[in-house]
């Protein structure tokens, strides 16, 4: 599939006096994709959108939009609009005023205006509020207008800026929701910039996953979640349970591991691995599975699961949809391991008790062994 | 207003002794009292003698207009006032555009030796008037006797001397007020307007100015005001045969208080007051 790029960052730096923010950065952006830079805070990312958007220039490297360097091209010069996460509206001006803004300065004619702001309007839900001054919108609304005074101008690029940190829980993830398939309409590239990896697993093609100025992996939702490539982003992305060992054997793109206690696990090896070499396996809790011991007898782990171990049942949080228990590993580590409440039963014995002994397992696949 | 909010009783108050309470209430109250006497008791009896019809100006001969009618047919009372009102206009003008222009370079860039003209711009206002006219004083003459020097002109301190001078001290004062209504601006605003393709000078023009227009006016007027009520300064830099209305005024006061006297000074009250009114008016219609 020959996917036209539309963003093209290339060895790119910037700093701040002494402070490195980006870190010889270098990715691309398809047409009509919707890409995701994900990270904790001051991880460069803001910087990244604010270089594209013209208010900040890389220290070096080149950035270029469909083919033409940026350089020091000044913000309004260039063919992208961003969605500020403080929304930015001009408060002085009416809804209209505000979405009509980017066309004005580019000198459309009046009528072209008008149908434009109206359907922009239409577009976010915000018809018949043209009159009104932001201040007297909710948050949501405010959210709506900031898209429609962005997407109104058509940009290559539209750049979104945390936009829905400030919005509560619920709103938010309607927002996400209608903002995917706007986008998903209008097939306009979307660069989104978050900290939420919820949102960036909701709504995106695609997702770049950063830290300390760095681009540490690209990939779909599934790809970062199901085989991240290093701890952080296995750490980063939803949770898991880290062991640290070397490895003592490899079978194909297997590997097993001794750990401190003396124990063998097995993982999947995405980068290849030596013998002897220490590592760190990655385990989901969602993906591993509680037996009960009865009676001081080991039962045997369900098939394929080469992974098994005995543990204690330690503490039991119930959150509704899922059980999370963390059990005690006989070297003392903790584990944590997360049930789906898929059956509806108030008995309480149907649960894990504290103290309870269980056989601990998970097939070999569902461990990731990294090397860093 | 600030009496209600001092007196309001605190949650716990509720607990003292009630005597107590009702003493500091009184004790306050009367606070208050004396507070708003001593400030508007001698604008109520000012206000009241012009309306006096006798020529002594604290005593009580009858209501008249007499005196606002032999005002305005006071030849060199109104060529004071009309002195006061251009020098005011102009000078205001000026400091407010230099002023707004100062705040703006002060709250926008980071540069170097910017703390130290911090420091140095607020001078103007802590330094006594008396010491600034002196100061200015000697500025002007030695600037006079140098430019007639040189090109052989006649130059002479009048009432452009005086604009200068005002707009010396005013623009430090624009300044501040300025600055103040810049602290709650929001920058990303201009980010925002140039997002959208608005160069440098239309994000001025459609963006910041509108937003920060109250706060330029609310330094304009108070330039305006400064201007007007000022004696000190305008006394020593001005030069023969040109008086503002303050010179024009203790003139006269050192000879006599005239109901006159009291008449202008109403005048000049309550044009103050509309000023006030008529910029809350505007700065509560630019919120809306």
């Amino acid at each position: 599939m020959a996917r036209t790029i539309a963003v093209e960052l290339a060895n790119v730096t910037k700093r701040f006096g002494d402070v490195t923010a980006v870190d010889n950065t270098s990715f691309q952006l398809y047409d009509g994709e919707f890409f995701s830079l994900l990270g904790p805070s001051g991880c460069g990312k803001t910087t990244i959108l604010r270089m594209l958007a013209g208010f900040e220039y890389p220290t070096s490297g080149s950035i270029t939009i469909h083919g033409r360097e940026m350089g020091h091209t000044p913000p309004y010069k260039r063919p992208v609009n961003t969605v500020f996460q403080s929304y930015a509206l001009f408060p002085h001006m009416t809804v209209e005023q505000n979405v009509a803004f980017g066309l004005e300065m580019k000198n459309v004619p009046k009528a072209e205006i008008k149908t434009r702001v109206s359907e922009a309007l239409e577009l976010v839900r915000l018809g018949g509020y043209g009159n009104r001054k932001p201040r007297q919108l909710s948050g949501g609304q405010q959210q709506r207008v900031a898209l429609a005074r962005a997407l109104v101008n058509q940009p290559e690029v539209l750049l979104l800026d945390e936009p829905l940190a400030a919005l509560d829980e619920k709103l938010r993830k309607e927002m996400q929701l209608e903002l995917k398939g706007l986008q998903e309409r209008l097939g306009i590239t979307f660069l989104f910039v978050t900290h939420d990896q919820e949102e960036a697993l909701t709504m995106s093609d695609r997702i770049g996953v950063m830290n300390r100025g760095q681009i540490l992996q690209i990939g779909n939702p599934i790809e970062i979640y199901e085989r991240p490539t290093s701890r952080f982003v296995a750490d980063f992305i939803g949770e898991t349970n880290f062991v640290s060992g070397t490895v003592c054997a490899l079978h194909g793109n297997i590997a097993a591991i001794t750990t401190a206690a003396g124990q063998t696990l097995r993982g999947l090896a995405q980068q290849a691995v030596q013998v002897g070499q220490p590592v760190t396996i990655s385990i989901r809790p969602e993906k591993v599975f509680l037996t009960p011991i009865s009676n001081g007898t080991l039962p045997s782990p369900p098939a394929k699961h080469t992974n098994a171990m005995p543990v204690q049942v330690e503490r039991i949080n119930y959150i509704g949809s899922d059980t999370r228990i963390i059990v005690r590993l006989h070297d003392g580590s903790t584990f944590d391991v997360w049930e789906s409440n898929t059956r509806s039963t108030l008995d309480r014995d149907e649960y894990w008790q504290p103290g309870e002994a269980a056989l601990l397992s998970w097939p070999e696949e569902n461990a990731l062994v990294l090397t860093e | 207003m600030a009496e209600e909010t001092l007196v309001r009783p605190l949650p716990q108050a509720t607990t003292r002794p009630a005597s107590r309470t009702r003493w500091g209430k009184r004790a306050l109250q009367l606070n208050a009292f004396f507070a708003y006497f001593f400030l508007y008791a001698p604008i109520a009896i000012l206000v009241i003698f012009s309306f006096s019809n006798s020529s002594f100006a604290g005593v009580w001969g009858g209501f008249t207009f007499d005196w606002y009618i032999r005002l305005f047919q006071n030849a060199r009372l109104m060529e004071a006032l009309r002195n006061s009102i251009y020098v005011a206009l102009i000078s205001t003008a000026l400091a407010t555009l230099i002023g707004t222009l100062v705040a703006l370079g002060m709250e926008r860039f980071r540069f170097k030796g910017r703390t130290s003209f911090d420091a140095v711009l607020y001078l103007p206002i802590v330094i006594p008037d008396i010491v600034m006219a002196v100061m200015l004083l000697l500025f002007f003459s030695t600037a006079l006797q140098l430019i007639n020097g040189l090109f052989g002109t006649a130059l002479r301190m009048n009432l452009t001397t005086v604009i200068i001078a005002h707009v010396a001290f005013n623009i430090a004062f624009v300044a501040v007020v300025v600055r103040a209504s810049l602290k709650s601006f929001d920058w990303r605003m201009e980010e925002a307007a140039q997002d959208l393709g608005a160069n440098e000078w239309e994000t001025f023009r459609r963006i910041t100015l509108p937003l920060i227009l109250p706060g330029i006016l609310g330094g304009a007027l108070l330039a305006f005001t400064l201007s007007l009520d000022d004696y000190v300064i305008a006394a020593f830099t001005t030069g023969p045969g040109f008086s503002t209305l303050p010179i024009e005024v203790f003139s006269r006061v050192r000879r006599s208080i005239t109901p006159e006297i009291n008449a202008i000074s109403t005048i000049m009250l309550l044009a103050s007051v509309l000023l006030v009114v008529a910029s809350q008016l505007f700065q509560s219609r630019q919120q809306r």
